[in-house]
């Protein structure tokens, strides 16, 4: 995508399918795709040139009710066919849907290598902490000790933080939103896909099935000020009712200071910069989460300038190409050591 | 046995020969065997080659475990395989002695380099008494030379240090065999050169090395006589010497050009199939795209990808990679996408023998996946059918929008032979569309072989959904109709039923009736043609046919197998096509196999046609 062209005329009804749309009522996933939906038309992207890639889960239905190209593919995947398609056709948009089953545990070899490839992908993970799709068991997101059908006494497993994780694979675009937060979802999704490069998108994401309320606490109008920091480029990590909160760093430890208690002021706290080459700050937010007493970063983690994958391949066919000219089959078949038989 | 005198000493005429190569993996015997091998072609004779390496990267010195062999025959006539016993053992240490010597044949000749043989190394070699000194070898010519001490005596002055002065050692052993079968240095000099361009002291040390062994061959009173091998009689035109993964790169890179397609190769590096990854990874120019993936499941579903984008879309295995790909293959069959899976079958299961021939994936390729999934096999029959099959399969997987699996194995796969080059106005190009019209367009629509159109992303107007849901028929919904799924199965077992019309009936070498038929398929060629020119020289009358298609077989098979009343299958596994036969067939087919990491020996396909036909093989 060298040049944005004018999709003005493109409208949020023609990305929409003719399959009827089949996740539960009250899913958080209609959200996602209604965001889509309307963020679509304004990449300025030809509408033939998007393409869904999918695994298996209830997030990985998303091709089927998106009008554009798509493929349901196989538990795991989705970022690996993604690659080829965007490695050998460079020209399209390709988007992943995917889920914390999918990403984070089938998938996980696939995504960190996408990172780390940085190949120009959209992956949108729809964490939901829970498998849906097969009715209830817990998931590499899950917290320790939750209770489902698949852990009745408690998982004993750790979760993964996959902002954590994609920052650590080194993607070059590394965001978290809300399924409940449209504007802010539909921001991060534009964000997302105007970026060049592996572009990792966390939506926290309900289930109102197996694990309703996961979320509660975020999207609350009750006490989402309180636990929601949102990261803004070159802003202050500011949050509270109030915004008379902030975030300082002790050590390698954030820890929120209250700016009203005389001693600190607004001079103290973290500015984001989300072009920071080092992941190493963008890294400290994302484990924020992990911790009762901070409040959730949500907003654009990372995003940096780097050569994508493909990019690179296709500049590397150039030199060579260059260097030896074009290859001729005929030539190439009588190269080497040959000899005549009379 | 024609002799005539040269520099003295006569040299014995022969119709052929084969020479072991052995010595520690890290004594360059693969290159000597190469060299040699190339040089020998560039002489005329036809040769077929077997490279038998241990899997680790350099096994301890002097162990058994760790001897790197290089067979080779060549010669005039009747040269299919890289022979069973060889004529001359070069043995670099007492561990390659006592691994090759068992399969010499009696009054063999042996070259070894008696430097190698201290009491370390026969310690190592699990030798009690020194063999060039008890009376062990007398059943074979034994040519014990100092090989080290010569070698470093002739290398005194290039500037080496000692370790590379020794490594040279190999090509002092390659100078003596071009003089013993009276050979040029010339080729061997000529790709010293160039290979170690601006390398002035490694040049001076590989070309000392050889020509002190050539020249120790001409100036002692130990060898009696050497020997020239008459030259074949080859069909006129250009030739290279080829092995069967460099076959199949180039062979996927014509099918690229014949296509008109881009090539995208998605591949995990797996003993013995990396080759084919190493050569198209150096064939930009061609616009090809190589992926080393982050796993052999990233390999296939990546190819996947890029076919669904419109590229000719390959991943390249070998036996535990086609197991884990085995899901994503299915998908690929659902999706009705063309891809080709090229699997170089090595000893298994599990790691098994990474670096050992087999042909035991024959039953995976065709069932080793979940639900009713038929994916078209083919396979490649030598090194030099690697080229021609792996065009087949891109062909089959282009026109019927299918999963092709391509059959080599590690034998032709690291195998040599010589190859006469074809023109590229020999190939038809490929007639591949790619749907644009988005009148009346749907994503299951069927043409007349059944095949689903090849809508690519980008195309204005042709937006749909695969997956690996089954899909409606012509509209491509998802669908759980009980009927359509019925439907869907038989369709895509047709569509390789259909495939009969474009491939080529089997032909039959020898008479189209008779008392015995010897059928096999893929890399035995070799081995059963020398076996059956054997038998028909020792008076018996025998057929004999090769599989390059096994699914679908073709259209005559049934036809030929009923004209004989005994087939013999000789297979590199435990009668995994003889199953398929009895299956389609109900044919009571013979089975002859063996499981030992190597090719079929001749001499005992040849017993067999014997014994079955009731006669004495003498």
């Amino acid at each position: 995508m060298t040049n944005k062209i004018d999709t003005t005329e493109l409208k949020p009804k023609d990305f929409q399918s003719d399959q009827d749309v089949r996740w539960c009522p009250g899913c958080g996933d209609y959200s996602v795709l209604s965001s889509v939906q309307k963020v679509f038309p304004k990449l300025g992207i030809k509408k033939e040139d998007f393409v869904w890639i999918a695994g298996i889960g209830c997030s990985s239905r998303f091709p089927y009710y998106m009008d554009t190209y798509g493929m349901h593919g196989i538990h795991g995947r989705a970022p690996a066919i993604a690659t080829g398609l965007k490695v050998a056709r460079p020209d399209l948009s390709v988007w992943v849907s995917t889920g914390d089953g999918d990403l984070m545990s089938i998938g996980g070899n696939h995504f960190i290598h996408a990172c780390r490839k940085n190949i120009d992908l959209k992956l949108i993970l729809f964490n939901n902490q829970i498998y849906g799709l097969t009715k209830g068991q817990y998931s590499p997101t899950s917290e320790k000790g939750k209770v489902t059908k698949s852990s009745p006494y408690g998982s004993v497993d750790y979760p993964f933080n996959p902002t954590s994780l994609a920052l650590g694979a080194e993607a070059t675009f590394v965001a978290r939103t809300l399924d409940r937060d449209v504007k802010h979802l539909q921001e991060m999704l534009l964000r997302a896909g105007e970026h060049k490069g592996t572009a990792f998108l966390e939506v926290y994401q309900n289930c109102v099935i197996f694990n309703d309320g996961a979320y509660t606490d975020y999207t609350d109008k009750e006490t989402k000020a309180e636990t929601i920091i949102k990261l803004e480029q070159g802003e202050p990590l500011l949050f509270g009712k109030n915004f008379d909160k902030g975030i300082k760093i002790d050590g390698f430890n954030p820890v929120v200071v209250d700016l009203n208690d005389g001693v600190h002021s607004i001079e103290d706290l973290l500015v984001h910069d989300e072009h920071d080459e080092s992941p190493v700050r963008s890294f400290i937010y994302s484990h924020m989460t992990d911790h009762p007493e901070l409040p959730t970063p949500i907003g654009v983690f990372r995003q940096i300038k780097r050569e994508t994958y493909d990019e690179a391949v296709t500049r590397q066919i150039e030199a060579v190409t260059d260097k030896k000219g074009e290859g001729d089959l005929e030539s190439l078949l009588f190269s080497g050591n040959t000899w005549e038989v009379e | 046995m024609a002799q005539e005198e040269k520099n003295g000493k006569p040299i014995e005429q022969l119709n052929d020969v084969t020479v072991m190569f052995a010595g520690d993996s890290g004594d360059g015997m693969q290159l000597t065997g190469t060299q040699f091998s190339d040089t020998t072609a560039f002489l005329g004779n036809d040769l077929s080659t077997l490279p038998d390496y241990p899997s680790e990267i350099r096994a301890p010195l002097g162990t058994l475990y760790g001897v790197s062999g290089f067979q080779l025959h060549f010669g005039a006539t009747n040269v299919h395989t890289p022979g069973d016993n060889p004529d001359v053992l070069v043995a670099m240490n007492p561990a390659a002695l006592k691994v090759n010597v068992k399969n010499l044949k009696p009054r063999g000749i042996i070259i070894c380099n008696s430097d190698a043989f201290d009491a370390k190394n026969l310690k190592l070699a699990k030798y009690e008494s020194n063999p060039l000194e008890d009376d062990s070898l007398s059943g074979y010519k034994l040519f014990p030379v100092p090989i080290t001490s010569l070698t470093v005596a002739a290398l005194k002055d290039c500037g080496l240090k000692p370790k590379e002065v020794t490594r040279s050692k190999n090509f002092f052993a390659l100078g003596l065999m071009y003089w013993l079968f009276n050979e040029p240095l010339e080729p061997t000099l000529e790709w010293v050169k160039t290979k170690f361009k601006n390398k002035e002291s490694v040049i001076c040390g590989n070309e000392k090395a050889l020509k002190s062994g050539y020249y120790y061959g001409e100036n002692t009173q130990l060898f009696a006589s050497r020997y020239k091998i008459a030259k074949a009689k080859l069909p006129k035109g250009t030739y290279k010497s080829i092995s069967g993964n460099e076959a199949t790169a180039i062979g996927l890179i014509a099918a690229s050009k014949l296509s008109k397609l881009p090539l995208f190769l998605g591949s995990y590096p797996i003993t013995p199939a990396t080759d084919i990854l190493h050569h198209l990874s150096k064939y930009k120019n061609f616009g090809v795209k190589t992926l080393q993936a982050e796993d052999e499941i990233a390999g296939i579903t990546s190819a996947i990808g890029a076919s669904f984008g419109g590229s000719l879309a390959i991943t390249t295995t070998s036996g535990p990679g086609l197991a884990l790909k085995t899901e994503a293959t299915g998908l690929a069959l659902m999706l009705e996408l063309p891809l080709v899976i090229v699997n170089v079958q090595r000893g298994g299961p599990s790691t098994g023998l990474p670096t050992k021939t087999e042909q035991s994936d024959l039953l995976q390729a065709m069932y080793g996946r979940s639900g009713e999934s038929p994916v078209a096999v083919v396979a490649a029959t030598s090194p030099s059918d690697c080229f021609y099959m792996a065009i087949e399969a891109s062909r089959l997987a282009l026109k019927y929008m299918v999963p092709v699996i391509l059959l080599t194995d590690g034998y032709i796969a690291n195998g040599a032979e010589p190859w006469r080059i074809p023109h590229v106005n020999e190939f038809k190009e490929f007639e591949v569309t790619q749907r644009t019209d988005s009148e009346g367009f749907q994503p299951y629509d069927r043409d007349e072989n059944l095949a689903r159109p090849w809508a690519i992303p980008g195309t204005p107007g042709l937006e749909h959904r695969l997956g690996g849901l089954e899909k409606a028929n012509i509209t491509g919904a998802v669908s759980h109709d009980p009927e359509n799924h019925h439907l869907m199965t038989e369709i895509r077992a047709q569509k390789i039923e259909n495939m009969q019309n474009s491939i080529p009936d089997l032909e039959v070498d020898g008479d189209s009736e008779g008392k015995v038929l010897v059928i096999g398929w893929g890399g035995t060629k070799g081995s059963i043609t020398e076996a059956v020119n054997d038998a028909r020289k020792k008076g018996m009358k025998v057929s004999r046919a090769q599989l390059q298609y096994i699914n679908p077989f073709p259209k005559n098979l049934g036809d030929v197998l009923s004209k004989f009343d005994n087939v013999i299958v000789p297979e590199n596994n435990m009668g995994q096509l003889a199953k398929i036969l009895r299956d389609k067939f109900l044919v009571p087919v013979i089975q002859f196999n063996k499981m030992r990491g190597l090719p079929l020996k001749t001499f005992e396909i040849t017993e067999k046609i014997a014994e079955v036909l009731g006669g004495k093989n003498d």
